[in-house]
């Protein structure tokens, strides 16, 4: 390889005349001469059938085939104009053809222009990483390669030495490459773009679940064994399923039910865990109660601008996911948007268009349970006043047995708030409503304006137990309820969602001090965080249980006292249509006769 | 076929350009200016109209008004085939539709410049047909 190189180099001095001598490093000039032999190899066909055979074959031809090599070139996502400026000043037009020393030179260039350096010879004098060429249309690998040229060539060095096998299977198979590096990041996103290093996500990744510790291993070592069995195959559909069902086994067991539903969707990062999807749908909840109708454009607007993206990127990111273009945003519309959003937010680049995984019928195809079930939680935990009575009938037909037996305790405050409710009703409907609500009242949640803290605290608890993250649990919930208050609370979790998948004991920490801390006012806010807090460990969570039950008393206090309230109106309504009746019965003689 | 596409907002001013020559800008944009009059007019004439057609002489101009005076401006080369009717009409529907997409965006000021990657992609295949 030294010899090779230092052939180039020596040869790439003499063919570009008057350019500098071609410096390539180890991982430079084994990438390059791969390169090399698979666009020499692939002299009749496309880069796709190429690559097995070049692999195989000893980098002997002279020249490389204009075809592949300006495929090649192409795939490196230059604009047109940069490339035939590179393709000039590697020699190649000087010569007619891509000798070694043209396409080393030429791909030299190309790393240079990726890292937004100008193209002229003096550029690849200094070392570069390695030029990325896009072979497919997934956006892990532009990300990646993205990535690379954005932190300069130190911090890339050693990272592309491990990277190197990955980078040589980019050669044998053209999607690996931006598999591995994709699958990674779904699950724990880096917190922010300028740590967006591969060494780290893998150690963030490994810390992640306890079910895929083992993908930091599986993508760079387990793949390998994998990928060589299959060897050419007939085009990268093929070789994409089949690749990406093995190396499901040894990774995402939250995602394989669906994985093997839907085996050709190698989108890792657009694809949503159920985690998230229950983080989307409770904050879609949040917004807007009932799950199968919309959030409209404003709504939305208000909501996603909290993510502080840039207005065009929210707009861009709208007009990817409003699949129907209607204004609004159904459950799936919501979970996709937010979903890239988080993705953007982590510093992936936005796909040039929906990528399956997000589409919203996959994505009601793929979750329709879970809405359901968060539906249970969050129909508690919302408050509609002027809409109570439609909404109760909603809601009975969704209460389970366990709700019934949460509302027996609460029965007096639903009483209290129901009034409060149905006071913006007209008076006579009043007495009206009284009796239909308290018949139904052992079935029934009315959402109320003022949130009890119990029904929510121990249905919290229950619905935490299916949730494995008390984290998301106390996040939606809290978003739910400090809704009408403090719209902010929602996004300090989606940022900071993939920080604590990462480093949970950490975070759970914090989490408990911030929310306890930030949640002063609305009384019913903080009441839900210390119940599931008690679930999972420590002394910091019964600092923060007692914190959460000072604040629980207070919101007693104040239901009470409007309970009070609310009965004394109760007791005058009640004495006025005394009256009214005896004022009836007065008169009726008078009119019979 | 078109050459250049022109959305203009109702106080007569782009809110989106683009042209496949891109050397034709400026004459576009002054054709554009002298069109806008023109259609104007016919605005003015007729009680509510959808679509207002009109020829030039060097390429063919060809405008659309929309109900809220938006106006769709394109220029199309003749040296091709003449476009037909049908085909001139289809290409304004499109470009209506997808500035209403562009429109329900809640992060669309109306007003501002367009920025939609969707509108982009859609006009270039407008205007691609005849590269």
């Amino acid at each position: 390889m030294e010899a090779a190189g230092a052939g180039a180099g020596a040869g790439a001095g003499a063919g570009c005349g008057s350019g500098p001598p071609l410096l390539l490093s180890e991982g430079e000039q084994q990438c390059y001469s791969e390169l090399f032999a698979r666009c020499a190899g692939a002299a009749g066909g496309g880069p796709a059938a190429g690559p097995p055979e070049a692999a195989r074959a000893a980098p002997g031809a002279a020249t490389a085939a204009a075809g592949p090599v300006a495929d090649l070139f192409r795939a490196s996502q230059l604009p047109a104009e940069t490339l035939h400026q590179i393709t000039e000043l590697c020699g190649a037009k000087r010569v007619g053809y891509f000798g070694l020393t043209q396409f080393y030179v030429a791909l030299k260039l190309i790393a240079a222009a990726q890292s937004g350096l100008p193209v002229r010879t003096e550029s690849i004098k200094c070392e570069l990483p390695l030029p990325r060429f896009m072979l497919s249309k997934t956006d892990g690998e532009t990300r990646f390669g993205n990535s690379a040229e954005l932190h300069g060539t130190k911090v890339q060095i050693p990272y592309l030495i491990s990277e190197k096998n990955t980078f040589k299977r980019m050669e044998n198979e053209d999607k690996q490459e931006t598999q591995s590096p994709t699958m990674s990041p779904l699950a724990s996103p880096p917190s922010s773009p300028p740590h967006y290093q591969r060494v780290p996500l893998s150690h963030g990744y490994s810390k992640l679940q306890s079910s895929t510790e083992q993908m930091h291993a599986a993508p760079y070592e387990a793949r390998q064994p994998l990928v060589q069995p299959e060897g050419p195959s007939p085009g990268n559909q093929g070789a994409k399923p089949l690749w990406h069902q093995a190396s499901l086994t040894r990774s995402f067991s939250v995602e394989r039910e669906l994985q093997d539903s839907s085996s050709n969707y190698p989108d890792e990062p657009w694809r949503i865990t159920e985690e998230q999807r229950e983080y989307y749908v409770n904050q879609f909840r949040s917004l807007q109660p009932d799950p199968s109708s919309f959030i409209s454009g404003s709504v939305a607007k208000n909501f996603f601008t909290k993510s502080k993206l840039s207005i065009p990127e929210l707009s861009y990111i709208w007009e990817l996911s409003d699949a129907d273009c209607d204004g609004a945003l159904t459950l799936s519309e919501f979970c996709a948007a937010f979903h890239l959003i988080v993705a953007r937010k982590n510093g992936y680049p936005l796909p040039e268009g929906l990528p399956p995984t997000l589409q919203p019928e996959y994505l009601q195809a793929a979750f329709p349970k879970p809405k359901w079930d968060c539906a249970l939680f969050d129909s508690y935990s919302e408050s509609m006043p002027a809409n109570q009575q439609p909404h109760d009938l909603n809601r009975m037909e969704m209460l389970s047995i366990k709700d019934v037996a949460d509302f027996a305790v609460p029965t007096q405050d639903m009483t209290g708030d129901d009034k409060q409710a149905l006071r913006s009703t007209t008076d006579e409907v009043l007495p009206n409503d009284m009796s239909e609500d308290s018949a139904t009242k052992s079935g029934l949640l009315p959402p109320p304006p003022a949130l009890p803290p119990r029904p929510c605290a121990s249905q919290s608890e229950q619905a935490s137990e299916a949730e494995p993250h008390p984290q998301l649990n106390r996040a939606p919930s809290q978003a739910a309820e400090s809704s009408p208050t403090k719209k902010d609370v929602p996004y300090s979790q989606p940022p900071s969602k993939p920080i604590r998948r990462k480093l949970r004991p950490e975070n759970q920490a914090t989490e408990n001090q911030e929310p306890s801390s930030t949640i002063g006012g609305p009384a019913s806010a903080a009441a839900v965080k210390p119940h599931p807090a008690v679930q999972k460990q420590s002394s910091k969570q019964k600092k923060a249980i007692q914190t959460a039950i000072r604040k629980n008393k207070e919101a007693n206090a104040v239901l009470a006292r409007l309970n009070s309230e609310l009965q004394q109106q109760l007791k005058e309504v009640h004495q006025e249509r005394i009256a009214l009746e005896n004022q009836l019965e007065q008169l009726r003689p008078v009119t019979v006769l | 076929m078109a050459v250049c596409v022109a959305v203009i907002a109702k106080e007569n001013y782009p809110l989106y350009i683009r042209s496949v020559p891109t050397e034709n800008e400026l004459k576009f944009h002054y054709m554009v200016h002298t069109s806008l009059d023109v259609v104007d007019e016919k605005i003015s004439a007729m009680g509510k109209t959808l679509v207002d057609q009109r020829e030039l002489y060097l390429g063919l101009l060809y405008g659309y008004v929309t109900n809220s005076k938006v106006k769709f401006v394109m220029v199309v080369d003749s040296s091709n085939t003449a476009l037909r009717d049908n085909e001139i009409r289809s290409m304004f529907r499109k470009l209506h539709n997808s500035y209403t997409d562009v429109m329900c965006n809640p992060f669309y000021n109306p007003g501002d410049h367009i920025q939609s990657r969707a509108f982009d992609n859609m006009v270039t295949s407008m205007m691609m047909q005849v590269c």
